[in-house]
């Protein structure tokens, strides 16, 4: 997983509510068997007419969005199917940022698991950075996770809140399965007591 | 004894292995189920990094997301689906977790196999790459959705980094009118708590209409706890999860099964234990419901109209309502029962069971299909299809001129061939109503299996009580 310390880039706004994993990413594209590639698919369905020609008005589609890192958008962004493909596809994209009001959990989770910074900021904050993410090639912001702060285009700061242990992850581009697997006695520890404690927990489809 | 705990606070409290300095906790995960949609990257990162898969025994995998639900004696058509299944079989044979192939009877919707297999028990931690793995939640077990790198964190140590949720509980007390059934009951709930409701939360349904429900009913109510934005919904174990669980392939027996029992009967909350929030609900003011927007939070009474955006004090929530209407093809004003659909799907995770597929034949006993609508019904797995054919649901079907298919998640997500074309409108059993979500421009009204089968008799979104 790549490392996440400071990114400066265009920030797109996406002014919806409930943006769900289904319109992130449809299924047609959940056959793949690899991580990469989905990029050109984000959003496709909204980005694109049925016969694959770019809709023009897409946020996406449209200079110098084509080219953003950052997403603004509406509450409760990453409901639905805990499709990972979701983060995938918008880290292809090239999108290392996500702003709004609040997520759905599961994507929260995937995000942070892919190098993706999903910041939570209050709705009133989220209406003044969407309007400045609508002022194209400024649209600019400054995301600094060492000092958890956005600055808008404008130099205004502000701060967010981010799960200590995932931002020490995020900041060292660290793979959690090594550190848990150096707590290994405390897993072999713990098994060994619960199969005591209830056995049928173990072997059950074996 | 401490505090008094809730269910769920009980279950999180025997899991945990080891906690960080930031309140942290590594838990212990007792089952993971696997399918193919979700798991080719997991065990890729698994063999890029020489890991090997923990707890095989804890883990069961089936194809389910893109099966087809024809014939499937000679394999699946539609290349990548093939590709993807092909995969599932190489990594479960190479890893030695068990799998069930996909014309094995024990096929069918994951969420539906675990608790058909006794793989699903009370007091578990339970999670899979899906987000209605919140449906194992009715057997009294802590299950989740998770993204496909917790997969290959759980298939490696067999535990997930997590923080505890919030307690919330939400009691339906009461009886439930006639037609009223645990998918209105779902759905109502999150009309009312919308779908971020539950961000944040594992939701305890309580109360004596969650009680009276059977099992089936029970998964149907945690199964769409996902769609009110909490990641798991729970329920108390009683007598009649130990009776659906005796005897089931993987569950315990002899002397386990009485020490299991003995063990899961002190689950349930204790007296006095304390929620982060509470919803109260009256079973009696549950209507049959229908969903009339792109969110399954966009639920009303079957008997109601489509809503105006005006009637919206939220300026985004009215601009999403505005959105959904227009994606639709609906104006505020029309009675829902005004509605013409093209297609019924009666299946799922939601409502792919064997009591899902009585409900919905009993109504169309007797009745014939709407012209020009195409009825689907497809078992959740092969062991409910082969009840239901035991039982002579599928001649009652296919007399009434529904399609009877083979097991998979199908149209709910519309990954294989069953699919709506642009503008069809759907009444469907399953969870989701999300733009091109059963196909490109689709148009997904979510109902109870009943409610499926009377609007397919009708032609329209129909209120089932018509036929009772």
């Amino acid at each position: 997983m790549d490392k996440f310390t400071t990114l400066t880039g265009i920030a797109a706004p996406l002014d919806l509510i409930n943006i769900d994993t289904d319109m992130i990413i449809p299924k047609q594209f959940l056959k793949t068997i690899h991580r990469t590639g989905l990029g050109k698919n984000l959003f496709d369905e909204m980005r694109y007419e049925s016969d694959g020609s770019p809709k023009a008005d897409f946020v996406l589609n449209k200079e110098p969005y084509t080219g953003a890192q950052i997403l603004v958008a509406g509450d409760n962004f990453g409901c639905g199917s805990s499709r990972e493909h979701a983060p995938w596809a918008l880290l292809d994209f090239g999108i290392r940022c996500v702003i709004a009001p609040s997520f759905a959990d599961i994507f929260y989770n995937n995000c942070f698991k892919n190098g993706i910074l999903p910041i939570k900021l209050p709705r009133e904050v989220i209406d003044s950075l969407m309007e400045k993410a609508n002022r194209g090639g400024n649209a600019t912001f400054t995301i600094d996770l060492e000092n958890q702060k956005v600055v808008d285009p404008d130099g205004k700061e502000y701060a967010f809140d981010v799960d200590e242990f995932r931002r020490h992850c995020l900041l060292n581009g660290l793979d959690d399965i090594g550190l848990t697997l150096q707590k290994s006695d405390k897993i072999e520890s713990y098994e060994e007591a619960r199969k005591e404690q209830a056995p049928w927990v173990f072997g059950a489809s074996a | 004894m401490g505090n008094p705990r809730t269910l769920f606070d009980k279950i999180w409290d025997s899991h945990v292995v080891a906690t960080q300095e930031d309140g942290t906790n590594l838990l212990y995960i007792d089952r993971h189920m696997v399918h193919e949609v979700t798991s080719p990257q997991a065990f890729e990162g698994l063999r890029n990094s020489g890991r090997k898969v923990r707890a095989p025994g804890q883990t069961l995998a089936v194809a389910d997301h893109n099966v087809p639900t024809t014939d499937r004696s000679k394999g699946i058509e539609n290349e990548e689906s093939r590709i993807q299944v092909e995969t599932l079989v190489q990594n479960t044979a190479d890893f030695g977790v068990p799998y069930f192939p996909v014309e094995d009877v024990r096929q069918g919707v994951v969420h539906i196999v675990g608790p058909e297999q006794g793989f699903t028990l009370p007091g578990m931690t339970i999670v899979c790459g899906d987000s209605h793995t919140a449906t194992h939640g009715a057997f009294g077990s802590l299950a989740f959705g998770i993204g496909t790198s917790e997969v290959e964190h759980v298939l490696a140590t067999q535990t997930l980094l997590q923080k505890p949720a919030k307690n919330m509980l939400i009691t339906v007390e009461g009886e439930l009118a006639p037609g009223v059934t645990a998918k209105d009951i779902t759905m109502e709930i999150i009309g009312r708590i919308g779908t971020a409701g539950g961000t944040g939360y594992v939701i305890e349904y309580a109360g004596s209409a969650i009680r009276d429900l059977s099992m089936e009913g029970r998964m149907t109510i945690c199964n769409m706890a996902i769609e009110g934005g909490a990641r798991a919904g729970i329920i108390a174990p009683d007598e009649k999860t130990f009776a659906y669980v005796k005897g089931r392939p993987m569950a315990p027996k002899g002397d386990a099964w009485e020490k299991a029992v003995a063990y899961w009967s002190t689950l349930p909350s204790d007296e006095g234990a304390t929620y982060d929030h509470e919803i109260h609900i009256k079973a009696e003011d549950i209507a049959p419901v229908v969903t009339w927007g792109t969110s399954p939070e966009d639920v009303v009474a079957i008997t109601d109209t489509v809503p105006n955006p005006k009637d919206s004090a939220d300026p985004n929530k009215a601009a999403a309502m505005e959105r959904a209407l227009a994606y639709m093809g609906l104006t505020a004003g029309t009675p829902m029962t005004d509605v013409e659909i093209d297609k019924v799907f009666i299946g799922s995770c939601t409502n792919g069971r064997i009591e899902d597929l009585r409900a919905a034949a009993k109504i169309a006993e007797g009745q014939q299909v709407a012209d020009g609508v195409h009825a689907m019904v497809v078992p959740g797995s092969g062991l409910v299809k082969m009840q239901a054919e035991e039982e002579g649901l599928d001649k009652v079907f296919k007399a009434a001129g529904f399609d009877w298919r083979e097991p998979g998640c199908s149209m709910c997500l519309a990954m294989n061939d069953d699919k709506l074309k642009p503008g069809e409108r759907c009444a469907s059993t399953s969870n989701r109503n999300f733009e091109g979500r059963q196909g490109r421009d689709s148009r997904t009204h979510l109902v109870s299996p009943a409610m499926a089968a009377a609007s397919a008799i009708k032609g329209k979104l129909a209120d089932v009580r018509e036929f009772i």
